[in-house]
């Protein structure tokens, strides 16, 4: 099987081409993957020294999450805890508003827009993304303002006496995570949509079915792999997000990546970073593993 | 079953923006008929089916259904069942899912929709393959899958679009006997759709035949066959030579037609035209290449045609000889291979000759492209 894919793998690209790809995959693979991960998870299970020597090997790092600093009054690490589950929810929270909010996107461009409409569309959906992830975040920051535009017409309605504060309730920053990544759902589920046969959609109007009926029989079973990978790549950025946290997180707030930052960079204590980042990412990739598992998604058909 | 419903077109157009692709249908399909729809590609077929399936509104003139309007009234609200030019099947669903699909909506249990599912199957002749997948089915298992499916919602009418256009010669012929005896069991009516004449010969208690929007001629097989209305419907339905000129002489249901290369030719004219063609008109005389006959050389008359032999070639159950002819066209003679010594003409003159009646004349108009 292997070696029936690397033939087909040369035949298709020539021998200096072939061979090229492999190398390059390999590099990207394995220096920019893999090797940058190891070495996080060798820092994770050392012990940090403030002199900046290479500690010995320990499971402190990680006991520290859970129980917090030794000789600390609470039994557990109640603040980093709350902080590391918080920001899971609301990663899948996010991921669940953005699916429910693209789904219908997705189907319209895929099967109900035609030629100029389909391009002007994806256009319109495409263009606030040449806009910088910080440059959006501080837009959003100010509509959501206390005078932001929101508020003002909330007001204006006479549906608010006074500015609600949008960004201590956090939603601001649900909608900046939710909007960040709409793309990243919107183009997986197009691309598996469109190639849907609209006959078939026909078909099962003729035989009877009503509008949600299609939805749920034909048309989300055959765009599973792509609502996959979606939500795979939202709930995986979301969870890992840093700067729409940052911008426009309540004062209250802390997202985990914050704590990691905060870590890394404030208290240049790399050992624990890298073990609050291992978890984080460990816990993501169960979960997401765990939800494939739950709608049966083979791992095979996500790059569909 | 519901026997006998109708279905009737009334002053239908339907257009696309500026584009008319139908232009005034009207039809009358009798409840229980195999109605088919037969014309070239493109000449609005689709079209005609998609506004009786309820996916397309008419632009003008009115859709009945067993006498009702469907004007407002969804495809999934007719008692209408369509097959698609690509049969879209439900490729994630089981062979059993998918025939009974429209159970399901209706929630029907589980059991049920197996029991009606092995029975369909039964009836298709694929007993025991309800637990496979589209995918593992053949061509012509999946096309009977789809006649399952439509079958399996109970509609009045069954419409048929092109379903044998995807499948093999062999398998075509086997499927057309298979159609045909599937709609004399359960005995609703078929509106079938192909720009196939031998498929819609076969098959079809009526025919409509249909040229670029306009339907021209509406008959059993026969009556198309034998007595076009349209030189259109002569030269689409079935071989046939053509001869053109003009009018010289009527008498009564015949015509002497001065053609342009073989001299005066007599012809029966064709029941639609009977009456409306005049002393002068420019005009079509089509004979089949079976009609034609050789002549003894030299013989002459108003049913004889003398024409240079191009070629000749042997089919098995014919003798093929190929003249010069009208405008370019060879004309084709057709001679029953009965076990006759056959000798070559190649380069000869011949005379050929035809029997009136055998002979239909129509007004001049446009010919089917081959
Ligand atoms: N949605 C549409 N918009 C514009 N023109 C259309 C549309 N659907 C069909 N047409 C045009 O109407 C004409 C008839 O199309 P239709 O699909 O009915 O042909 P058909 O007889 O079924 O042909 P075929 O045998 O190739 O399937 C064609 O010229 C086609 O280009
Ligand atoms: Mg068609």
């Amino acid at each position: 099987m292997k070696n029936g894919f690397l033939k087909n793998f040369y035949q298709h690209n020539g021998k200096v081409m072939g061979t090229a790809l492999l190398v390059i995959i390999s590099f990207w693979i394995g220096v920019l993957i893999i090797l940058p991960q190891l070495s996080m998870l060798d820092y994770s299970l050392r012990e940090y020294l403030p002199s900046g020597e290479v500690g010995d090997y320990t499971l402190k790092n990680y006991r520290h999450l859970i129980y917090g600093a030794e000789g600390a009054s609470d039994p557990y690490n109640y603040v980093d805890l709350k902080v590391f589950m918080r920001t899971i929810i609301a990663a899948i929270c996010v991921t669940i508003f953005n699916l429910i909010l693209c789904y219908p996107i997705a189907f319209f461009l895929g099967q109900v827009a035609k030629g100029m409409k389909l391009r002007v569309f994806a256009l319109l959906l495409i263009i606030p993304y040449w806009i910088n992830e910080i440059l959006r975040a501080f837009a959003l920051k100010i509509i959501f303002g206390a005078t932001g535009m929101i508020n003002a017409v909330l007001i204006g309605m006479g549906i608010l006496d006074e500015p609600f504060d949008f960004i201590r309730a956090d939603i601001a920053l649900y909608a900046g995570l939710g909007y960040a990544y709409i793309l990243l759902m919107v183009f997986p589920m197009y691309n598996v949509i469109e190639s849907l046969d609209g006959n078939q959609i026909e078909a099962a109007r003729d035989l009877g079915a009503p509008w949600w009926r299609i939805h749920a029989r034909i048309v989300i079973p055959y765009a599973k792999p792509g609502i996959s990978s979606g939500a795979t790549m939202v709930f995986m950025l979301s969870a890992g997000a840093l700067a729409a946290p940052q911008i426009l997180g309540g004062p209250s707030s802390l997202w985990f990546t914050q704590i990691i930052y905060q870590w890394f960079n404030d208290g240049g204590n790399w050992s624990q970073g890298a073990a609050y980042a291992i978890v984080l990412l460990t816990s993501c990739i169960i979960i997401v593993l765990a939800f494939m598992k739950l709608f049966k998604v083979n791992m095979g058909d996500i790059g569909k | 079953m519901s026997a006998g419903v109708g279905v009737n077109l009334e002053n239908l157009w339907i257009r696309f923006g500026d584009f008319v692709a139908v232009r005034d249908a009207n039809v009358n399909i009798n409840g229980g008929d195999f109605f088919s729809f037969l014309g070239p590609s493109g000449c609005g077929k689709t079209t005609i089916l998609r506004s009786v399936s309820g996916f397309l509104d008419p632009s003008e003139g009115r859709v009945l259904i067993g006498g009702n309007d469907m004007a407002g009234i969804g495809p999934n609200k007719r008692p209408t069942a369509l097959i698609f030019q690509n049969l879209a099947l439900f490729p994630l669903m089981k062979v059993w899912e998918n025939i009974t699909f429209s159970m399901e909506i209706k929630g029907a249990s589980a059991k049920e929709r197996r029991k009606r599912a092995d029975e369909l199957l039964d009836m298709i002749a694929l007993p025991g393959q309800g637990d496979k997948l589209p995918s593992e089915l053949s061509g012509g298992q999946k096309q009977r899958v789809a006649i399952a499916r439509a079958l399996c919602a109970e509609p009045d009418v069954l419409l048929l679009d092109e379903p044998l256009s995807a499948l093999d010669l062999k398998l075509r012929q086997h499927m057309r006997t298979e159609l045909r005896e599937i709609q004399k069991r359960v005995g609703i009516t078929f509106i079938y759709i192909t720009h196939d004449q031998g498929e819609a010969l076969t098959m079809s208690d009526n025919i409509a035949v249909m040229k670029a929007g306009i339907i021209d001629q509406i008959g059993d097989g026969k009556t198309v066959y034998n007595d076009p209305s349209t030189a259109f419907v002569a030269s689409f339905v079935g071989e046939n030579n053509v001869f053109r000129g003009k009018v010289k002489e009527i008498r009564g249901d015949e015509a002497l037609i001065a053609t342009n290369r073989s001299g005066d030719l007599v012809s029966r004219i064709s029941t639609a035209n009977q009456g409306k063609m005049n002393v002068g008109d420019e005009a079509m005389m089509f004979i089949r290449p079976e009609a034609l006959s050789i002549a003894e050389t030299g013989t002459s008359g108003d049913h004889f045609v003398t024409a240079k032999v191009n070629h000749e070639e042997f089919e098995g159950n014919s003798f093929n000889i190929f003249t010069e002819g009208d405008g370019g066209k060879e004309i084709k003679v057709s001679i029953p291979n009965l076990g006759q010594t056959f000798e070559d003409h190649t380069g000869q003159q011949i005379t050929l000759e035809y029997e009136t009646q055998n002979a239909v004349a129509v007004p001049a108009g446009e010919l089917a492209t081959e």
